[in-house]
């Protein structure tokens, strides 16, 4: 049979659809993290996003550039929950005060504790192998 | 502008060109932001300006794509339904459009990375698009053979309405309480989407080299599918470089890599055909359409050097989450979708005298573009060596140290809004003149 250009579009086409399904279906298979509560974190993502804290913000070096990586904030030494309401109240030289309600605020700090929860952000924790591929090193 | 069913390609290309003058503004305005923190802070500020950045660029370069793909069709649409299709589908735009900015102005947002906006505006958005598949599907029906170019439009449709859709599943809770999940999801509608228009976008300089060099080989020769097929392939699965450094499946990252691995094929391409391609250019330099599809070529090589590149893991960590992905993302954006657009533009508005001051205007954009693409490539050099250094100094201090190629940037930034905004008003000019005299 000679492969015409509507046999490989429609083979790519199939392939994609299973890898796109792939990942919808991995949710199923996460446990739960006892570290945040689930659906106030997916409550807060909303609060997240309905401030578009992401324009500036990044999560996983994804976002905007005007401010630093929020990903592991909650856990930070020197920064942590308290300093994240503080900063959301009164802004700094170059964010402007958000007026968050106290509900909003808790929703804001469960979903930063998921992405917490979900890893550590620093490139300074990966090792190269040798087929060029990043590791997360454990200790990191 | 009197519509006539003979012209909605350009009622589309017209609109576009607005969009993007309007993107250059609030550009503008943004990048004065990181030089001047206080800058319209209380007004509008950055969490404004950068979404109206983004969706008007975005606009720009999806109304375009549909006013490529009506206008390579143009002798296909002869029946009063497919032009009322088509018009429909420019008002649903429009009320889009228009509902975005004002939520921008009135700080209503989406809150995504990239391309944001409150979703009840997604609406008009799909079911102009599901129009715009019906028109696509009974313009192209008609056609036996397909050249490679319509292989491509009908790819960039499809693929632009499924990445679209899946744009919005973090609006269930079930993917959305999922953070690793959410955000693979969100990189990978990010990736192809850009991809889809893409690919509408190089069909249509397929397209355009076909018309301009009157050979009928360029569409539809073996190489040309063969390409077409590797840019789906990377379309498809390309899109996990964007998310080495987070923790999703291992075998995402590595399809990604090797996927993207596969570009060097269209690198080396584009350095075998140089010589070709540099003396076809001098005899065609005053020839704008084939000019500004000539800078496109330039920036291809430029764009896609560093994006292979970027997408070696290895390279990628000090590069990731660094200006340098914004240099990639701008330089693409007008180096590569602008300039194969502005193409389109003269092309279609029968544009073609020489012109002294569109020549100043072309090179002025060249240059500012190239300037803009090395601050930002220098500014993300130096955060990236500050990102994985042992000693961090604080945020602000790394940021501040960033300032002189912020305003280098900015300077750059006014170079481009000054050129690419005059040479779009040029061909509004010219498109509403053609319409009244038509």
């Amino acid at each position: 049979m000679k492969f015409k250009p509507r046999h490989i579009f429609f083979i790519l086409s199939v392939l994609f659809l299973i890898y796109s399904f792939s990942i919808y279906i991995k949710p199923l298979s996460i446990k739960e993290n006892a570290r945040f509560d689930k659906e106030q974190a997916s409550k807060g993502r909303l609060v997240w996003q309905a401030y578009n804290c992401q324009s500036c913000h990044q999560l996983y070096s994804l976002g905007g550039y005007l401010g630093p990586d929020l990903t592991n904030i909650i856990s930070d030494s020197n920064k942590g929950e308290k300093i994240v309401r503080a900063f959301v109240k009164s802004g700094t030289k170059q964010m402007p005060t958000f007026n968050l309600t106290d509900h909003e605020m808790d929703l804001l700090i469960e979903f930063l504790k998921s992405t917490d929860a979900s890893g550590k952000s620093d490139v300074r924790g990966f090792s190269i192998n040798k087929f060029g591929m990043i590791k997360k090193n454990e200790n990191k | 502008m009197k519509i006539s069913k003979y012209n909605i390609g350009n009622l589309f290309l017209v609109t576009s060109l607005c969009m993007l003058v309007l993107g250059l503004l609030f550009g503008v305005l943004a990048a004065i932001i990181y030089i001047f923190p206080n800058f319209l802070k209380h007004q509008l500020g950055f969490v404004s300006l950068r979404p109206l950045h983004v969706s008007s660029a975005i606009f720009w370069i999806i109304l375009g794509a549909t006013g490529c793909i009506y206008n390579g069709l143009k002798q296909y649409i002869t029946k009063p339904k497919t032009y009322k299709i088509a018009l429909i589908q420019w008002i649903l735009w429009i009320v889009a459009i228009t509902g975005i900015v004002i939520s921008y102005f009135n700080k209503d947002f989406g809150g995504r990375e990239y391309w944001e906006f409150n979703p009840i505006w997604a609406l008009p958005i799909a079911i102009a698009w599901m129009l715009f598949l019906v028109n696509f599907y009974l313009l192209v029906k008609k056609i036996k053979d397909w050249p490679v170019y319509i292989w491509m439009w009908l790819t960039g449709v499809i693929f632009f309405f499924f990445t679209f859709s899946e744009n919005y599943l973090w609006i269930f809770p079930y993917f959305r309480e999922h953070f690793i999940t959410d955000m693979t999801i969100q990189w990978k509608v990010n990736g192809s989407l850009v991809g889809s228009w893409n690919q509408i976008l190089y069909g249509t300089a397929f397209f355009l080299m076909d018309k301009i060099s009157k050979s009928k080989n360029t569409g539809t020769n073996k190489f040309a599918f063969a390409m077409y097929f590797l840019g789906l392939f990377n379309l498809m699965f390309n899109w996990g470089h964007h998310i080495y450094t987070l923790p999703t499946e291992n075998y995402i990252r590595y399809i990604g890599y090797i996927v993207s691995m596969t570009e060097w094929i269209f690198f080396i391409k584009i350095i075998y055909d140089w010589k070709a391609s540099i003396s076809k250019f001098q005899k065609k330099y005053y020839y704008f359409p084939y000019r500004f599809l000539m800078a496109a070529d330039i920036w291809v090589f430029l764009n896609l050097g560093q994006a292979i590149l970027m997408s070696i893991p290895a390279i990628n960590i000090y590069t990731h989450g660094t200006h340098i992905t914004v240099a990639h993302a701008m330089g693409t954006t007008i180096g590569i979708n602008t300039m194969i657009l502005l193409a389109v533009c003269f092309e279609f508005f029968n544009r073609k005298e020489k012109s002294n001051y569109l020549n100043y205007l072309f090179w002025i954009l060249q240059i500012s573009l190239l300037v803009f693409w090395l601050s930002l490539n220098g500014a993300g050099i130096q955060k990236g060596i500050w990102q994985l250094s042992s000693h961090q100094e604080s945020y602000s201090k790394m940021m501040e140290s960033l300032r002189p190629y912020f305003i280098v940037f900015a300077i750059a930034a006014f170079g481009i809004l000054i050129s690419l905004g005059a040479i779009a008003i040029l061909l509004i000019k010219k498109a509403t003149i053609n319409e009244y005299n038509n």
